[in-house]
């Protein structure tokens, strides 16, 4: 399992804008490097990014090989109500996480 | 037959081509543009690209992308894409957001591969793309070490 860091306020006042910040442990290999043997090492990045506030999707991103190992993804979003700020990462090779971060609106 | 002109004509087309599958080119660049942007207007300016001018180590350069935008229901910006110029592919990335995003920035950390341009085009809601450039000088590329 991939480790993952989301930082988000815990809480917020309704209307205010807040940043949400990801981090998440991957190795991003291009398929465009050779390894020590001389073969090209195959391709193994996150290709799709999304997050859910309170189950509807407010951001979304594919990603490419030119995004460096361990994608840091930081964006934005308006307080609108409490509730779940859910991160969804997918990629090569089968490779899906998820990440679930509790927000307080008052 | 083969003649002089002809083996050397062939000889430069087989050194080329490599090369031309191997890097992202202007041309590539040009074309990656074209599909997202297709034939409307490209407009200069509301984008602000945050990249270190000169970076000294390209496996990880912070990039911000910032577009001017009130980001309401009637006047936000859809989609922020990002190009570069000299790596494999012209892709870094697409971010899909909407009125609900506040604010339009986005940051991540790239991979450069050479000293080269970075493109941002912002996608507005009335369908209309703005446009920035940056010029950033690499001095130790991503992707050319090995793995051990």
């Amino acid at each position: 399992m991939a480790s993952v860091l989301v930082n988000i306020p815990k809480k917020m006042k309704k209307g205010e804008i807040f940043e949400i910040k990801s981090l998440i442990s991957h190795v991003m290999e291009t398929g465009f490097r050779p390894g020590t043997n001389g073969r090209i090492i195959p391709r193994n990045i996150i290709e799709h990014f999304t997050c859910t506030y309170n189950g509807v999707e407010i951001f979304r991103m594919t990603l490419s090989p030119a995004i460096a190992a361990n994608p840091f993804i930081v964006f934005s979003t308006v307080a609108t109500e409490s509730g779940a700020i859910v991160l969804k990462w997918t990629g090569d090779e089968g490779f899906a996480a998820e990440e679930t971060a509790m927000i307080v609106v008052e | 037959m083969t003649t002089r002109r002809t083996f050397l004509a062939g000889a430069a087309a087989i050194t080329l081509l490599p090369l031309a599958s191997a890097y992202a080119t202007p041309e590539a660049l040009q074309a990656a543009i074209k599909e997202i942007v297709g034939g409307a207007k490209l407009n200069e300016g509301r984008v602000t690209i945050d990249l270190p001018p000169l970076v000294e180590n390209g496996n990880t350069v912070p990039l911000t992308i910032s577009v001017e935008s009130p980001m309401t229901e009637a006047d936000h910006i859809k989609a922020i894409h990002v190009f570069n110029e000299k790596n494999p592919q012209p892709h870094v990335f697409n971010a899909w957001l909407g009125p609900r995003a506040g604010k339009a920035v986005v940051a991540t950390r790239i991979k450069l591969g050479d000293t080269q341009k970075i493109v941002a085009i912002a996608e507005t809601s009335d369908g209309a793309f703005w446009t920035a450039r940056a010029d950033v000088i690499v001095t130790i590329a991503a992707c050319i070490e090995d793995i051990n």
